[in-house]
């Protein structure tokens, strides 16, 4: 069986889980780095990136993640885990894990009063997406090889570079795990192409 | 596109699980906190403990200190209104403050009703003894609860209590036949449709977190074993010798709870905690936790 790990620091942790479950993946909340080998891929979950930011550098996490990336198993960043995942963060010097070929731009859509849900078409997953946006990042802009899957007014909300995903909002928040499933389809392709 | 939904509201909170929400008095103090790892300030004019000390009407902090905090820190930030104070709350949710908390700490404003939570467009955080004063702030619309503790004393023991009762509560009506819920909602105080959708989930409908009286990193650890979602700190921090290294404690206790090994690590030499006050020296009146209907 598939086994997806869910980096389980600090925030959505729980509903991730439940979501991979629900699509007949086996779910691992990663609280310590040796956990990692365990899994074929990882979610970065919705929650506060500085925070979470401060907890992986506390815990040396940061080194086996990026192996994790470099392995080639797929990564998928919601919300705090997408800023995670970019190469280049609007205002900061240095990003974080950095692997994917995006620009981000933390609580672009404003605070909490201004945080809203909307039906997104998300190629390849679905055309009537409920996505829960909640002091939500954009990406400003992808590189030539990301693929777009998604814009909300304009603004890019999810996209995938190669066996990175990520997107703005929170797909853990509802019970439609269409997107979740498409990460895990991810994920076996990449195990099946993955030498032994 | 809509604002303010349930899951928009309620989501906010489930983003703030395993972590820790810090009382701060000024921007210093919210740059402190965020750099130790906090999901989240209150701002706050004065914290728990002063607030008790000084006596008088403790109300709404001056927008000026909340508006200093939301400037110095991209963690979300939240403030106190007096229970029921309609006024105070919308003049929140219009500076943009990103969660209110109609909070006992300060003098209620009504002695008979809460605020109408649904209305708002900012979600709201609420404390509770017990499931039926649970159940009664989420049928009001509150989108993320708290234990209440015994606020501004150091004293773990009331949060130890509410936690254990709220969730023994839980239990017990996620164990029930559904033809039981009517009477357990009579006896409780709480609305029917809460329990019914606490029977469905197997849990609260939202976040819990715990507050009142935490005030070292094995008291925020404690907590979260006994099932809280997540800790508020209020005067332990900023009260104690260290505040930078206690805050750092604290967070990295709660997330790692069940670390004993590195719970004792980090409690080395961490200076004083706040002095703390024996609950049974409290005049009931002195009592926070009795304010909320």
């Amino acid at each position: 069986m598939i086994k997806i790990g869910v980096l389980g620091l600090q925030g959505a942790v729980r509903e991730h889980a439940r979501s991979i479950e629900e699509s007949g993946a086996e779910a691992v909340v990663i609280k310590q780095k040796e956990q990692l080998a365990e899994v074929d891929g990882l979610i970065l979950p919705g929650g506060e990136s500085t925070t979470m930011r401060r907890l992986i550098d506390k815990y040396d996490f940061m080194d086996e993640l990026k192996v994790f990336a470099r392995q080639g198993k797929p990564m998928f960043g919601t919300c705090a885990g997408l800023i995670l995942l970019a190469k280049k963060i609007v205002g900061y010097d240095e990003s974080h894990i950095g692997v994917m070929d995006v620009v981000v731009e933390r609580n672009s859509f404003g605070r909490q009063r201004e945080s809203f849900e909307a039906e997104l078409d998300i190629a390849g997953v679905a055309e009537d997406f409920t996505a829960v946006f909640i002091r939500a990042p954009h990406i400003v802009e992808a590189g030539e090889n990301v693929e777009i899957l998604s814009k909300h007014n304009g603004r890019i909300v999810a996209a995938r570079d190669g066996r990175f995903l990520g997107c703005s909002f929170h797909p853990e928040l509802t019970d439609d795990n269409r997107f979740t499933q498409y990460f895990i389809n991810m994920v076996k392709e990449a195990k099946e192409t993955q030498p032994v | 596109m809509k604002t303010g939904t349930d899951r928009v509201k309620r989501g906010m909170a489930e983003m703030q699980k395993g972590g820790v929400i810090m009382d701060v008095v000024n921007a210093e103090q919210a740059k402190i906190a965020e750099e130790a790892g906090a999901v989240a300030v209150m701002a706050l004019e004065r914290v728990p403990s002063d607030i008790r000390a000084a006596g008088g009407v403790a109300r709404m902090a001056d927008p000026r200190i909340v508006e200093e905090v939301m400037n110095a820190v991209s963690i979300p930030v939240m403030a106190k209104a007096r229970i029921g104070h309609i006024v105070e709350a919308r003049v929140l949710e219009a500076m943009g403050v990103d969660y209110i908390d109609e909070s006992e700490v300060l003098t209620p404003a009504d002695e008979e009703f809460h605020l109408n939570k649904k209305e708002y467009t900012v979600p709201f955080v609420c404390g509770c003894r017990d499931l039926g004063e649970a159940a009664r702030r989420i049928g009001e619309g509150a989108s993320m609860l708290r234990t209440k503790g015994e606020p501004g004393t150091g004293n773990i023991v009331e949060a130890v209590r509410h936690i254990r009762k709220v969730n023994a509560q839980v239990r017990k009506v996620v164990g029930m036949n559904e033809d039981e819920l009517m009477t357990e909602a009579k006896l409780l105080g709480a609305p029917y449709e809460v329990l019914l959708e606490i029977k469905r989930l197997g849990r609260l409908p939202v976040v819990n977190f715990a507050a009142g009286g935490v005030a070292t990193p094995a008291d925020a650890a404690l907590m979260m074993q006994l099932g809280a979602d997540g800790v508020f700190v209020g005067s332990g921090i900023f009260k104690s010798e260290n505040p930078a290294k206690y805050a750092r404690a604290i967070v990295e206790a709660t997330t790692h709870f069940q670390d004993y090994e590195l719970i004792a690590e980090l409690s080395k030499g961490l200076g004083t905690p706040m002095k703390g006050i024996e609950i049974s020296s409290l005049a009931p009146e002195a009592r926070m936790q009795e304010r909320g209907w």
